[in-house]
C-alpha cells in the first residue's frame, strides 16, 4: 500500500472544479442531492445517522457531533438555532477558509440538513471578519440558494423553513470559542460564558443552540449521501472519516491534504514531498498552537483523537505546523504567547495576567537576561493559568510553554547560560504590543 | 440615579446633537436592512455589522458613528463603545486607503513575515497600526490569517497577496502608493477599505465578476491533485444508500 492510498478526497474534491462555488456547477457535482434525501427522512433519523457515523467535531475539541445535536431539547417551545463557527484563527489552521471559498454550497447544504434535524428555523454562519473573499463567495452562494428555494420558506416543498444570515466578525480570536462567539453574535464583546449551562440548552438568546465548525457541518451531506457505514470506512474506530490536514512550514509542498484519520506525520511529510532541503524536523504541532508540541520521536503517532492524546497532545484542528532544526522552540513559544497575550479577552484574571507575565519572562530569556529561576516561573505561571479560566484560550497558551520545556529544556538553558546568542533586542518585534 | 434613569440619560445623549446628519438616507436604509436580518427583540445582534457600516461611511468608527449605532439600536454610546474597542478591525482613527497586514505569528515569522514587516515599516516610515502621511497605507502586523500553507502571509484590504519577500512586498506598497494596480493572488481585484467594510456589513460585492475572481492556489489543491494523479477516490460512495429509519420512514 502506498502512502497515496491514505488520501481521501471527500470535502476537498470539488475544489478541483474552479466554478464549484456557483450553484449550477455545484448541483452538477451531487450538490443538494443530500438535502433532497434528508428532507424525505425524519429529523430523528438524521440525528441517529450522524451518531452512527461517529462524526466528531472538526473545530478542535472533537466532540461527537451527533451527541451535540442529541442534547437539544425537543418540544420545549423555544426557538432552536444552528450556528456555524467559521471564525477560523487558531495559528496554523487554514482548512475552513478554502472550503468556504471554493465550495461554499457544501457548507450551506450541510447547514440546512443539520437545521432540519434539530428543528431550527434560523441559522447563522459567524465568519471571521478578515476572511473577506470567503465571505463574498458565501454570501453570493446564500443568495443563490434562496433564489433556488433551498433556503427560505417551505424548502423544496417540505414545509421546512430556514433563514440563514452570514455574520462577519471584526477581528477577535476569542470569538472562535463557542460561547464568546455567541456573545459576539448577540452584539456584545466576545467574551466566554461560564458553563454550565451549555449552549445546547442556553445558547444564542438563551435558547437551545448547536454550534459546529465548518468542516463538521460540511461533512453532513456526504454522510447523508454515502451512509454512516461508508463514512466509517475511513479513519479509525473512534475517529471516523476523512480529515483535512493543513501542513505548513519546513516542507517542500505545504498545503491541504485530506486523508484518512490516523495517518502519521511521517506519511504526511512524504505526501508533502519531504522536508525542505537542509531542514530536519525538530518540533511540530499536531493541531494548532494550542496543542502541545511534539518532536521527531512522534513521527509515527497516529493522528487521530486517541493517538495524539496518548502521545500527550491534542489532535485539535489538524493544523500541522512543521518546524526544523533551524527554528528555535523557545522563540516559537514566545511568539505564540505574544499572540495569546494579545488575544486574551481579559475576562479571567489568570489568563489575562498570566499571559502578560509569560511574555515578559520570555522576552527576558530571549534577550539574554534570563535566570534559572525563570524556568520555574514559567512552569508555575502556566500551572496557574491552566484550568482556571472560563474558556480554553489560557489552557492553549500553556501548551507550548510546558511542552517546549519538556522537550527542549536545553534550548532554554542555552539562552540563560549564554551559549545561544540573544534573539531579541529592543527593536525586534515591532509587532509586539 | 437609577439604572433606568441613567440609561435614559445616555440614550438622550446618543440621539441629540447634529452629528448624525453626517449619515445620509442611504445609510439609514442600510441600517434598517441590517437590523431586519435578526429576530425581533434581538436587534442588538446587528451591532457588529452596523459598526462595519459606519466604518464604511467614514473610514473609521468615529464618535458620530458610535452615536449612530446607539441610536439605531436604542442602546447607550458606552455600550457601543465597549464593543467597538474590543475588535481590532474597527479603527478608532481614520485608516489609510489600504490596510497592509503582515502576519507575524510564529509560522509566518520564521518563514520571513517579520522581515517583511520590518522592511515595510522602514520603507513607509510607520509602525504597527500607523498610517502614512499621505493617507494611503495603514501598516499592521496581524495574527494568524488562516492561510499558513502560503506563509509568510500578507493581505491588502484583507485579500491575500501571496509569495512575497521583503523586496517584492516593498514593490507592492510602492504600487499602491502610486495608484498602480495590485492584483490579489486569491481574491477579487482590490477595492477600497470602505467598500470592504460595506461587504463586511453583509452587502453584496456588486463589482462585475469580482466574486468569481481568485483561483485556488497550489497549496490549497496540492492534496486533492495528488489524489487525482494517482486515481484515488474513497471507495463505496453510493448516493442511493438509504437513511436507516427507526420511525418507519415517515416524517
Amino acid at each position: 500500500m502506498s502512502v497515496f492510498d491514505k488520501l481521501t478526497p471527500v470535502l476537498t474534491k470539488r475544489w478541483l472544479s474552479p466554478d464549484a462555488w456557483r450553484l449550477d456547477v455545484y448541483e452538477r457535482l451531487d450538490g443538494y442531492a443530500g438535502l433532497r434525501k434528508a428532507l424525505a427522512a425524519h429529523p430523528d433519523d438524521l440525528i441517529a445517522l450522524i451518531k452512527d457515523s461517529g462524526l466528531r467535531g472538526r473545530g478542535g475539541a472533537g466532540f461527537p457531533a451527533g451527541l451535540k445535536r442529541g442534547f437539544i431539547p425537543q418540544d420545549d417551545g423555544k426557538p432552536h438555532y444552528l450556528v456555524v463557527n467559521a471564525d477560523e484563527g487558531e495559528p496554523g489552521t487554514c482548512k475552513d477558509l478554502p472550503l468556504m471559498t471554493y465550495d461554499p454550497h457544501s457548507l450551506i447544504e450541510g447547514l440546512i440538513i443539520a437545521s432540519y434535524a434539530i428543528r431550527a428555523n434560523r441559522a447563522f454562519i459567524y465568519i471571521r471578519g478578515e476572511a473577506i473573499h470567503a465571505a463574498r463567495r458565501l454570501r453570493y452562494a446564500v443568495r443563490e440558494a434562496y433564489a433556488k428555494g433551498y433556503l427560505g420558506e417551505n424548502i423544496l416543498g417540505s414545509g421546512f423553513d430556514l433563514e440563514l444570515v452570514v455574520h462577519s466578525g471584526a477581528g477577535a480570536y476569542i470569538c472562535g470559542e463557542e460561547t464568546a462567539l455567541l456573545d459576539s453574535l448577540e452584539g456584545l464583546r466576545g467574551q466566554p460564558r461560564l458553563r454550565p449551562p451549555f449552549p445546547a440548552t442556553h445558547g444564542l438568546y438563551a435558547c437551545p443552540t448547536v454550534v459546529n465548525n465548518v468542516g463538521t457541518i460540511a461533512s453532513v451531506p456526504y454522510i447523508v449521501l454515502g451512509g454512516a457505514a461508508w463514512w466509517k470506512t475511513m479513519g479509525t474506530e473512534k475517529s471516523s472519516g476523512p480529515m483535512i490536514y493543513s501542513l505548513s512550514g519546513r516542507i517542500v509542498h505545504p498545503g491541504q491534504y485530506e486523508c484518512t484519520m490516523g495517518i502519521t506525520l511521517r506519511e504526511l511529510i512524504e505526501l508533502a514531498g519531504g522536508m525542505k532541503p537542509g531542514h530536519n524536523l525538530k518540533f511540530w504541532t499536531p493541531g494548532g498552537s494550542s496543542t502541545p508540541m511534539l518532536t521527531a520521536e512522534h513521527l509515527d503517532v497516529p493522528l487521530d483523537f486517541e493517538g495524539v492524546a496518548a502521545a500527550g497532545s491534542i489532535l485539535g484542528t489538524t493544523a500541522t505546523q512543521i518546524f526544523s532544526d533551524q527554528d528555535c522552540p523557545v522563540y516559537a513559544t514566545y511568539r505564540w504567547l505574544e499572540f495569546y497575550h494579545h488575544e486574551s479577552c481579559g475576562k479571567c484574571t489568570p489568563c489575562r495576567e498570566g499571559n502578560y507575565w509569560l511574555v515578559r519572562v520570555y522576552r527576558r530569556i530571549l534577550s539574554g537576561h534570563g535566570t534559572h529561576e525563570d524556568m520555574d516561573t514559567l512552569l508555575d505561571t502556566a500551572d496557574n493559568i491552566l484550568g482556571r479560566s472560563f474558556c480554553g484560550l489560557g489552557d492553549g497558551a500553556t501548551s507550548s510553554v510546558t511542552s517546549s520545556i519538556q522537550y527542549f529544556r536545553q534550548d532554554y538553558l542555552d539562552y540563560i547560560e549564554g551559549r545561544t546568542a540573544p534573539k531579541l533586542s529592543e527593536k525586534v518585534l515591532a509587532g509586539a504590543h | 440615579m437609577s439604572a433606568r434613569a441613567k440609561n435614559q440619560e445616555f440614550s438622550q445623549l446618543s440621539t441629540d446633537g447634529p452629528k448624525n446628519e453626517e449619515f445620509g438616507a442611504q445609510t439609514y436604509a442600510r441600517a434598517k436592512e441590517i437590523i431586519a436580518r435578526y429576530p425581533e427583540g434581538r436587534e442588538r445582534s446587528a451591532l457588529l455589522p452596523l459598526l462595519h457600516l459606519v466604518q464604511n461611511e467614514e473610514g473609521y468608527v468615529s464618535p458620530a458613528g458610535v452615536a449612530f449605532c446607539a441610536e439605531q439600536l436604542g442602546i447607550t454610546k458606552a455600550q457601543v463603545g465597549a464593543v467597538a474597542t474590543f475588535y481590532t478591525m474597527y479603527k478608532r482613527r481614520p485608516a489609510g486607503e489600504y490596510i497592509v497586514s503582515v502576519c507575524t505569528n510564529t509560522m509566518c515569522d520564521v518563514l520571513g513575515g517579520q522581515a517583511i514587516f520590518d522592511a515595510l515599516s522602514d520603507h513607509l516610515g510607520v509602525g504597527h497600526n500607523e498610517t502614512t502621511r499621505d493617507g494611503k497605507i495603514t501598516l499592521e502586523h496581524a495574527e494568524c490569517l488562516a492561510a499558513c500553507d502560503y506563509g509568510p502571509v500578507v493581505t491588502v484590504n484583507y485579500d491575500f497577496v501571496d509569495g512575497l519577500d521583503p523586496e517584492s512586498a516593498v514593490e507592492v506598497v510602492e504600487k499602491l502608493c502610486d495608484g498602480r494596480p495590485v492584483q490579489p493572488t486569491r481574491g477579487a481585484r482590490l477595492c477600497s477599505l470602505q467598500e470592504t467594510a460595506l461587504q463586511l456589513a453583509g452587502f453584496a460585492d456588486d463589482r462585475d465578476g469580482a466574486v468569481g475572481e481568485g483561483p485556488a492556489g497550489e497549496p490549497t489543491l496540492r492534496g486533492v491533485k495528488l489524489a487525482e494523479q494517482h486515481g484515488i477516490s474513497p471507495a463505496g460512495f453510493d448516493i442511493t444508500t438509504p437513511i436507516p429509519s427507526a420511525s418507519g420512514g415517515n416524517k
